[in-house]
Formats: structure tokens, C-alpha cells, sequence
């Protein structure tokens, strides 16, 4: 039953003819639909067909109308869903149902009226015959010393040769897709005496504009004429962070980085550069909601759970002249996420 | 001879003098195909990518793929005034001030979800009936192609109007890049045109998502649906199918009707959908800006799990001699997929090499009659759904009050705890299954009536199944083991090689265990045992 | 002085005496202790005494006789009105149960009440006030594009990109925005409730808070563009709505397309 011949079986593996299965009974008998039998049914099964397709057309006179008629303000409100735009409902509705009814009938068409007898084709064998491999092994053999590429191996090595070259062009050709990184991601907008604005709409802040327990969504201040861009977004924006002096517990060398309880933190994540906007203002932890890492800012934002394996680089803050926050240099380690060139 | 059919003879008659598709059409248009539902999944990823097209098309029409920042001037307030790209302010355009622009947008976008679990319901139709057997192994192979150019394209196509959502997992994207060692940083600069996320980005992918990967895509498709052309379609074993014979309607005109019919229908459910439920309301997440984020960020349901990977990856960075290399990246975002896609690829010849089997399969067998491989199967859905529903663990806990932290541990040990559970329970399930097909064979179906013998016992009845039933359930086939030879030819005890070893130990684990199938003579001492 | 002495073993001594040492203790520590309310002569300040009274019989059991605080409640010097109108008002206060966070429910204290005890916290120590209908006046005063940008900036990473919620870490969640009153919304915004930040006025601007709140309004009374929303927390939903609504209309549409018609 399950024989077929089609090379060689493997050793230690036998079909199981010795216990003798059921014999194949072959096609069970066939059972005629009602539309086989009876022509009314058969006049029916055709007049729902016809239903269905002439349906389908008065959808699309329906799809015409709301294209032509509804009005692009128009809201609709449907009980247990809600409001929603009429003239996109109406157009998906028509249309849905156009091409859906064409379907249906025609599958219906096919299941009533379109004869079920089920019919047997022959496999053919897949696998070339002997003779067929045979000639092509000849043909190929042929060719082959027709080319004369066995005995003409200076034409064979150098074609190998200048093929292999000129696949090489297309490479080379992608070299001006980009510059080099060079120092690009090792570099941000922040530098000493740098004031601290927020985001996006650029008010400096003082140390008294942040209470305990506030958060501030930061950005550089740019020199006049010169403005941040999304290629800075990906590395300036900082977040500000106030808590009560004696709730610290940073190493010495970053105590002075922090002025009176305001610390400052890269808020592009140390793992994948999403913004790490989320600060808990009772547990003094920073979430990172792409991946879930978190951050606590007492201790200089150390991981404490989640996928980030660094610590969110820390930005040295002091006041200028006038009582504004300024950075007090720029951020002493790349941003953002890790990459083969970073030290630490 | 009516008019038509005159008209009809002289077309035909154009057409093969210059073709000869005479020839092929009387040859193809009675080609049997056999039927069942689980046939016709395939199809509805086929189809899902024709939608894909026609709505795509449209949608080339009105989309600018450009970085280009504009000012936004239409009519939706709360974008009014803002800064923004022409790729996203062509987007919000054409969902507000183009009719049917929304709904072509939605079309696409449902029909693009629907092309992948189309597609990941149809492969797993095919590995469980095992029908990636030999000849079949390479269209195997080409569907795992497809179905990895699917997932990258859908990524790159809802990543186009470049909106807050989809502009953060082109920055996961980006991350995964830049921390492959050595090349990495290059890589990420030359696809970017600099640094993340430059001007040229949406352009790039434009092309990609638009010529190279459907081009790709549709000849993979052509080569697939060929290769079951001419090799035929398996079909279920029963009686009257053999491995020699396909049984099922012919092309013209069941087919016909109902493939083509199908293929409305697909188009119509997918329209309906984009006519009632919101998708990608891009307006609302706001244009990418690197500095802003959503709680709850996933990527779309086919990225799900490598997120979910992604979230559970355990913290692990090395540094040496001034270099980093991420593991907490490396390992969740390439390492991982990169064993499970190329363990997918490989599977039928790593089942074809365990088992021994070399000949031609061309019925299917039902999931229970191949107890080991169902249970892989399990285990693989498992540890997927276990990293699923890690992606979306913010959103669970949101809904169902609970932790993520403890969400995420749940995965973290789950992922390694549960397949193996799912392994073990979904074997059981298959011999248990295979217990009741001999039951059913020897003793007939249970029929519900119950009577009262004289001695006052209760039986229930059961009533005999027909030949035909009885055939469906054992014309399975119950493969041997393949033992180690200890022994070669000659008598000589020999070393069973490291590999040979291996190869015996699965063997066993795959066919040591299976409930023997009835056979004649078992029915026949049944037959003379009570009557 | 015999006379009350010959009653002692009377069985009432024992309560008169009782009762005698519980009144003089009682008189005598009015008498000595020190007061802290001022003699009520005018509106203000018995609205402020009112207060007193409900906090020490509903709040200071967990925030201290002063409200200075206890290990599990924080202080209320500083916190202003806002604060407990904020969290009496929308009835996370008082507290019902420990758990990770304080839930909104059912007010407790009605509208009186609740402003009795705003008032007298704030006469503890100075803080945020409650603002007034014409400080909320968001359709006048608000931007609704500047308010979504702000949003984006300082909200939607906890309260999502729609206001539909978030989580936190350990169980604690970020709630929605839909529904919550423009006071409630302002308050919390000015006060820092629980896990969320402060937002203060010099950082963000009364003005900002009011196109922040008509950026929230605006979601809530916008009517779906594309369709039903699916509850405007993205792709995980419409993934699940893929497999259950597509996916398996057309595996039921298959199944009905390979079975044999009758």
C-alpha cells in the first residue's frame, strides 16, 4: 500500500505489509445532493446564486452612492460601539459586501450545482526516467568537451577570475550609502556651561522651578541661529530629577554633579534608545517602558531590573551666574545604547 | 453555431497559432485537486498578498516617502502647526482628505496581519500532517523564506509613515544593528546615511518595501505554487487514496469556482475589517521625536515575540580590551531567531535523517499518528506563544492588574519549563488518541444508548463503524526503529559511530513508542471472540 | 470626710471613684493641655475647625495628630488643597486597603466635607491651591497641538500616547485619562499624587497644563476616523482581532467551502 520504488531504502527500516492491514475498500460510495436529484432544488440552489450575485451588485450602486453622497463630516453612531466617520464605514461596508456576495456565490454555485463526484488522476512518477538521466548526463558531457573547459584551464581559471571581480563592483558601489561613524556616537550638544531648557519649548530653569518629587523633560540650549535637530533628539534629551539631598546614595566621585537634589540623567536607554521617560516619584525609580528596565535614581541610575546592562550616563549639573540650571561639562561616556567600539 | 460561440472559436483559434496553449490547457484544465478546508489556508495567504498588492498600489498614489520636514497644514487639530515629516503628513492626508483613502490604509494594513497568521497557520498545517516530506522538503525551505520576507516587509511597511510608534522599533532596529561586533556600527551608518535617524531612512525602505521585497516575494510565491503543480498536492489518507493516486475535482470548473469564489471572499472579510475596526490610527501616536515615548509599545503581533525575547534577555554585557560586545542584544535578537528560523528550515531533513526514511511521501498523517513530531511541534508553538505574550506583558498587566516584574519572570523561567511540560503532555494526548482509533477500530463507536442486560448490568452500545472508517484509522504507517548496528556484515562487532549513536537515541524517542494498529487478523478473532 | 469614708465598701464606690478620677483626669487635661484652635469667630475658620474634626476622626489614625506623618503615610504639611481635594475628592483617600497603590472608588466625604479638610490642611503649611472655574477654562485658553506635543513630552510614556493607562513597576499602574474631570486631571498634574511626578507651574505652565487637559478632551469627544477603536492601545489588540475576527471567519468560511452541500 505504501510501497513506492523511488531509490533506495534504507537499511534497518521495513513497511509494515508483514502484519497484513485492512484492505483498501476503495471510494465510498457516492451520495447525490438534493440539487442532483430533484430539479427544484436545483432551480432553487440557482435562484440563491443568483440572489447572492445580484446582491453583490446593488452593494457596489450602494459603494457608488456613499462615495458620491456622505458627506466627509458625517459621523454615524452604531449602539454598543459608538460614533464613527460614516462615509469610511459605509464605502468598506458596500465594498466588503460586493465582493464578498461574488465569492459566496460562486462557491455556492460550485457546492450545489457543479458535479461532486470525486474523480482519481495517476501520480506519475517524479524522477526522471533512466534513459532521460542518462541522455542528459550525455548531453551535459558533451557540452562539456564541446566548451573544451577540461582541457582549457587557463580560459576556466581566469573566467572563474574576472566573474568573481566584476561581483565585487556592486559591493563597492554601496561604500557612499553612509559616512563613517567616527566619533558620532561618542558625541552630544552638551558642554560645559550649556543651559538647561525644557522640552519642547525651551524655558531655562532655575533650581527653585523644580519642587521634590518633579520630574523635567530636558534639552541643550543652542547658540542663536543653530537648532536641535531629530539626528540630536536621538542624544541630548536629558531628564531632571529632584529628591531630598540626604536621599543620595551616589558614589563620591558624583556627589558634586548633583545640585541641591537635582540630578541629571541621559533619558536616551542605555539598552535600545528608546526615551526613558517614566520616573515613580515614591520608589525614586526610572522605567524604561519599551523593554521594562529600570533605573534608580539614588544610586546614579544603576540597573536594578530589566534587559539594560549599563547604568544611564550621568550629567554633571551646576547653576550659572543668574541661578539658571547649566550642565557642568558634557556627559563623560557615549549615550544611548551599546556598540562594538564602546569601552565601557 | 451562435454568435458567440463563433467569436469564442476565432479568439481561441488567435491565440493558440501564436502560442500553442492548446497543448497546455488540455493538460491542466482537468488537473485534480483533492479538497479539505485545511487546504485552503495557504490560499489565504496567497490571496492576502494579491490584496496586498491592488491596496498597496493605491496607497503608492498618495504617500510621499520623504523625511523632509514640513509644517503640518490640514484639518486635524491637534497636529495643526506641527513639525513633522512628509511621509507622516502624506499619511494623515490621505486616512483624512482622500475618500477611501482610509479604508485602503486599513485594507492593507489587516490584510498584511492576516498574509502572516495565514501564513504561520498553513505551516503549521503542513508540518503536522507532515507533508514537507520528500519531494517537498524545498518548498518547505521556501515557505520559511517567505514567511521571514513577510515579517521583515510588514515591519518596513507600517515603519514608512513614520510615526511615534513605528519610529521607535526602527530605533530597537537600529540598536540591534549597531551592537553586531566588528560591523556594526558601519552596518548602521551606511543603512541610515549617518547616524540614527538621518533624512534618507524612509526612502530606503520605500524601495524595499515597495520593488525589492514584493519582487522577491512574488517569485518565491510563483516557485512555490509551481512546485505543488507539478508535484500535486498531498492529500488525507482514506479509502480509495493512495501514494500513487489524488483523488479530489478538477481544475475546471470546481476549482475554478471555488478558488476564484474563495478569493472574494478573502478580499471581502479583510475590506469588512477595514471598514469597522481601527488600525494603525497613526494621528494619534504623533510624529516620530527620539525624545517622546508610549507606555506600552509594542511592534506589530508577527514581532511580538522577538519583543517578548527582547524583554526577558538577561543583562549581559562583556567588555574587553576597550570593546563591548551586548549580549542582553545579541543573544534575544539574533542569536535566538537565528536557531529557530534555521531549525525550521532544516527540519525535514533533520526528521528524514533521524528517521531513515528516504521515499516519497503523498499522504498526509494525521497529527496523533505522529506522536514525536506533534509534540516538537507543541513544544515550538509553546516556547513562541511564551515570548508572544512576554511582548505584550505591560499590556496584561495593565488590563489584568498585575506585575510586570513578575510577568516577566513567569516568561524567563517559562520559556524553558513549559515546552518540555507541553512536549511530555501532548505525546500522552497522541497515544491516548491512538488508544481510542484501535478502540473504535476493534469495538465500534460508542453510541450513547445504554441497555440492561438480563443479569441487571448496564452496557452501552456500541455500533460498528463501516469498512470505510475502519480504513481511515489504519491505513497509518507505524515505522520501525532504527536500531544501532552493532554488528556488520560479516558477524564482526563494531562502534557505532558518535552520529549513528545520536541518530538511534531519536529514533527510539520518535517511533520507540506507538500503539499498534489493528490489523485483519485482529478483527477477525475479534469477530469470532463475542458477536 | 468620716461620713463618705463609712460608704467605701458601698458596692457603687468602686465606679464613683472611677468615675470621679475619670473626670477629674479629663477636666484636667483640658484644662492643661495645649489648644491648638483658635476661638472660631468667623466662616473661614470653622470651615478650617470642621475640617480638623473630620481629619482627626478619619485621617489621623494613619497621617499623625498633625499630619506630620507616619512610617505608612506620608506628611501633609506642604501639600496644599489641591492635594486633598485631588485625593479625598476622587475618593483615594480614605485609604480602604493596602495595596500597591490607593484606587480611585466611591468619595467617602461629600463635596462640604471634602473642602472643609482641604482647607484645614492647608492652613497647616502652605501649598497648592485649588484652582477655580476661571483658571480652567481650557476651550478658551488651551492649545490643543502645543497640549499634544506636551503630552507626547511628559505623559504618554506612563498614561499612554491616548491616555488609556500604563503600568509601573511591582503591579502599580499609570490609570486612564478618559473620563476624569478637568479639576482632577489639573490637580494631579499640580500636586504629584502617589508614583506620579510633580509638574509644577514654573515648569509647566498653568497655561500648558489647560492645552495638555484640551488635548485630553479632544480624544475623548473624537469620534473614530477608521472605524471602532479597538481600545487605542495599539498593535497588540489588533493582532488579537486579526486572528480571532479574521482569521477565523475565514477557517469557518473554508470549512463551510470543502464540506459536501446536502
Amino acid at each position: 500500500m505504501s510501497d513506492t520504488h523511488s531509490g533506495h531504502e534504507s537499511s534497518g527500516h521495513q513497511s509494515s505489509s508483514a502484519l497484513s492491514p485492512l484492505a483498501d475498500p476503495g471510494l465510498p460510495p457516492h451520495i447525490y445532493r438534493r440539487a442532483d436529484t430533484e430539479p427544484r432544488a436545483a432551480k432553487k440552489a440557482e435562484r440563491q446564486v443568483a440572489i447572492l450575485f445580484a446582491l453583490s451588485a446593488l452593494s457596489t450602486v450602494g459603494f457608488v452612492a456613499s462615495f458620491v453622497g456622505i458627506k466627509k463630516d458625517a459621523f454615524i453612531f452604531i449602539p454598543l460601539f459608538g460614533s464613527t466617520q460614516a462615509q469610511q464605514l459605509a464605502l468598506g461596508m458596500t465594498l466588503a459586501l460586493s465582493l464578498f456576495l461574488i465569492g459566496a456565490g460562486a462557491v455556492h454555485w460550485a457546492k450545489t450545482l457543479m458535479p461532486d463526484h470525486e474523480v482519481t488522476q495517476d501520480r506519475h512518477e517524479l524522477r526522471s526516467s533512466d534513459e532521460d538521466r542518462q541522455g542528459v548526463i550525455e548531453v551535459f558531457r558533451e557540452g562539456a568537451e564541446a566548451a573544451g573547459l577540461g582541457r582549457r584551464s587557463l580560459i576556466k581559471r581566469t573566467l572563474l577570475g574576472s566573474v568573481g571581480l566584476v561581483t565585487l563592483t556592486p559591493v563597492l558601489l554601496l561604500r557612499d550609502l553612509g559616512p563613517l561613524p567616527g566619533k558620532q556616537l561618542e558625541t552630544t550638544n552638551w558642554k560645559a556651561g550649556r543651559r538647561l531648557v525644557t522640552d519642547p519649548d525651551g524655558k531655562p530653569l532655575k533650581a527653585s522651578d523644580i519642587q521634590v518629587g518633579a520630574v523635567a523633560h530636558i534639552l541643550p540650549e543652542m547658540p542663536e541661529g543653530s537648532e536641535l535637530t531629530l539626528n540630536d533628539m536621538v542624544k541630548d534629551p536629558v531628564i531632571l530629577v529632584r529628591l531630598r539631598p540626604e536621599d543620595f546614595n551616589l558614589p563620591s566621585d558624583r556627589k558634586d554633579w548633583v545640585h541641591e537634589g537635582i540630578i541629571a540623567f541621559s533619558k536616551i536607554c542605555s539598552h535600545m534608545g528608546c526615551a526613558v521617560g517614566l520616573y515613580e516619584q515614591q520608589t525614586h525609580h526610572l522605567l524604561c517602558p519599551c523593554h521594562q528596565s529600570t533605573f534608580d535614581v539614588e544610586t546614579g541610575a544603576q540597573v536594578i531590573f530589566g534587559p539594560s546592562a549599563r547604568a544611564l550616563p550621568q550629567l554633571a549639573i551646576t547653576i550659572d551666574s543668574e541661578g539658571y540650571l547649566i550642565a557642568k561639562q558634557g556627559f563623560m561616556e557615549p549615550v544611548g545604547p551599546s556598540f562594538w567600539e564602546r569601552s565601557s | 453555431m451562435t454568435t458567440g460561440q463563433r467569436i469564442g472559436g476565432n479568439l481561441a483559434n488567435f491565440v493558440d497559432e501564436r502560442t500553442g496553449a492548446g497543448r497546455a490547457l488540455k493538460k491542466n484544465l482537468n488537473k485534480v485537486f483533492p479538497d479539505h478546508w485545511s487546504f485552503m489556508l495557504g490560499e489565504v495567504a496567497m490571496y492576502s498578498f494579491v490584496i496586498l498588492l491592488l491596496s498597496g498600489t493605491f496607497l503608492t498614489f498618495f504617500f510621499i516617502p520623504s523625511q523632509e520636514e514640513i509644517i503640518y497644514q490640514g484639518n486635524y487639530a491637534p497636529l495643526s502647526g506641527l513639525s513633522m515629516s512628509q511621509a507622516y503628513a502624506s499619511t494623515v492626508d490621505m486616512s483624512f482628505d482622500v475618500r477611501g483613502g482610509m479604508l485602503m490604509r486599513q485594507v492593507h494594513h489587516w490584510s498584511a496581519l492576516i498574509f502572516l497568521a495565514a501564513m504561520v497557520v498553513h505551516m503549521m498545517r503542513v508540518f503536522f500532517t507532515g507533508a514537507y516530506r520528500k519531494p517537498r522538503e524545498l518548498n518547505w525551505v521556501l515557505g520559511v523564506g517567505l514567511l521571514t520576507l513577510g515579517i521583515v516587509e510588514g515591519f518596513l511597511g507600517y515603519s514608512l509613515p513614520d510615526d511615534l510608534l513605528s519610529g521607535t522599533g526602527i530605533r530597537i532596529a537600529e540598536a540591534i544593528i549597531q551592537a553586531i561586533p566588528l560591523v556594526g556600527t558601519y552596518v548602521a551608518f551606511f543603512l541610515f546615511g549617518g547616524g540614527f535617524p538621518g533624512t534618507i531612512f524612509i526612502s530606503r525602505i520605500y524601495t524595499i518595501h515597495v520593488l525589492l521585497v514584493p519582487g522577491i516575494i512574488l517569485a518565491l510565491i510563483t516557485a512555490h505554487v509551481l512546485l505543488v503543480w507539478f508535484q500535486k498536492h498531498t492529500q488525507y489518507p482514506g479509502p480509495g487514496r493512495t501514494e500513487k493516486n489524488v483523488v479530489g475535482f478538477p481544475l475546471l470548473p470546481v476549482y475554478m469556482a471555488k478558488a476564484g469564489g474563495f478569493f472574494f471572499i478573502v478580499f471581502g472579510i479583510t475590506t469588512f475589517l477595514g471598514a469597522v475596526a481601527s488600525i494603525n490610527p497613526i494621528w494619534l501616536y504623533g510624529p516620530y521625536n527620539p525624545s517622546q515615548i508610549s507606555a506600552g509599545s509594542q511592534p506589530d503581533w508577527y514581532m511580538g515575540w522577538l519583543d517578548g525575547l527582547v524583554r526577558m534577555a538577561p543583562n549581559w554585557e562583556t567588555h574587553a580590551f576597550g570593546h563591548t560586545v551586548s549580549w542582553n542584544i545579541l543573544i534575544p535578537g539574533l542569536i535566538v531567531p537565528g536557531i529557530m528560523f534555521t531549525g525550521l528550515a532544516l527540519w525535514p531533513f533533520i526528521e528524514s535523517w533521524v528517521t531513515g526514511d528516504k521515499r516519497e511521501h503523498h499522504l498526509l498523517e494525521r497529527p496523533r499518528n505522529a506522536p514525536t513530531r506533534t509534540a516538537v511541534g507543541a513544544m515550538a508553538l509553546t516556547f513562541t506563544m511564551v515570548t508572544l505574550i512576554n511582548g505584550g506583558n505591560d499590556l496584561l498587566a495593565t488590563h489584568f492588574g498585575l506585575s510586570i516584574n513578575q510577568i516577566m519572570w513567569f516568561s524567563r523561567i517559562g520559556v524553558f519549563v513549559l515546552p518540555p511540560i507541553a512536549y511530555f503532555v501532548t505525546k500522552r494526548i497522541c497515544l491516548g488518541l491512538q488508544h481510542k482509533d484501535r478502540d473504535t477500530v476493534l469495538h465500534g463507536r460508542e453510541s450513547g444508548r445504554l441497555v440492561m442486560l438480563p443479569s441487571g448490568e448496564f452496557i452501552e452500545v456500541h455500533e460498528p463503524i463501516d469498512q470505510y472508517a475502519r480504513y481511515s484509522l489504519t491505513n497509518h504507517e507505524q515505522p520501525e526503529v532504527v536500531e544501532l548496528q552493532l554488528e556488520d556484515a560479516h558477524g564482526v562487532a563494531r562502534p557505532g559511530s558518535v552520529k549513528e549513536k545520536i541518530r538511534a537515541r531519536l529514533s527510539r524517542g520518535m517511533y520507540g513508542e506507538q500503539v499498534q494498529k489493528p490489523t485483519e487478523k485482529d478483527l477477525l478473532e475479534l469477530e469470532d471472540g463475542h458477536h | 470626710m468620716k461620713k463618705i469614708l463609712r460608704h467605701r465598701r458601698h458596692p457603687i464606690a468602686h465606679f464613683l471613684v472611677l468615675g470621679i478620677a475619670l473626670l477629674a483626669i479629663g477636666f484636667g487635661y483640658t484644662l492643661l493641655a495645649p489648644s491648638n484652635a483658635a476661638v472660631a469667630t468667623n466662616a473661614r475658620s470653622q470651615v478650617v475647625e470642621e475640617g480638623r474634626q473630620i481629619f482627626l476622626k478619619g485621617c489621623s489614625s494613619c497621617h499623625g495628630i498633625n499630619a506630620e506623618g507616619a512610617s505608612d503615610a506620608p506628611t501633609l504639611l506642604g501639600v496644599g488643597a489641591a492635594s486633598v481635594d485631588f485625593q479625598v475628592g476622587t475618593g483615594r483617600m480614605p485609604l480602604a486597603n493596602t495595596g500597591v497603590q490607593a484606587m480611585r472608588k466611591k468619595p467617602v466625604y461629600n463635596a462640604e466635607e471634602t473642602a472643609a479638610l482641604a482647607a484645614y490642611v492647608a492652613s497647616l503649611s502652605p501649598g497648592p491651591a485649588i484652582p477655580n472655574a476661571a483658571q480652567l477654562n481650557y476651550e478658551r485658553d488651551g492649545n490643543i497641538a502645543e497640549g499634544g506635543q506636551l503630552f507626547r513630552t511628559n505623559c504618554a510614556m506612563c498614561h499612554n500616547y491616548a491616555g488609556q493607562g500604563g503600568a509601573l513597576t511591582q503591579g502599580k499602574y499609570a490609570p486612564s485619562l478618559m473620563g476624569v474631570e478637568v479639576k482632577t486631571i489639573y490637580e494631579a498634574m499640580l500636586t504629584g499624587p502617589q508614583s506620579m511626578p510633580v509638574f509644577g507651574d514654573r515648569a509647566i505652565t498653568p497655561q500648558q497644563k489647560l492645552s495638555m487637559i484640551k488635548f485630553l478632551k479632544g480624544i475623548e469627544a473624537e469620534k473614530g476616523q477608521g472605524g471602532f477603536s479597538l481600545g487605542k492601545v495599539g498593535p497588540v489588540t489588533e493582532g488579537l482581532v486579526a486572528w480571532v475576527l479574521g482569521l477565523g471567519l475565514l477557517i469557518g468560511v473554508s470549512v463551510w467551502l470543502g464540506a459536501k452541500s446536502k
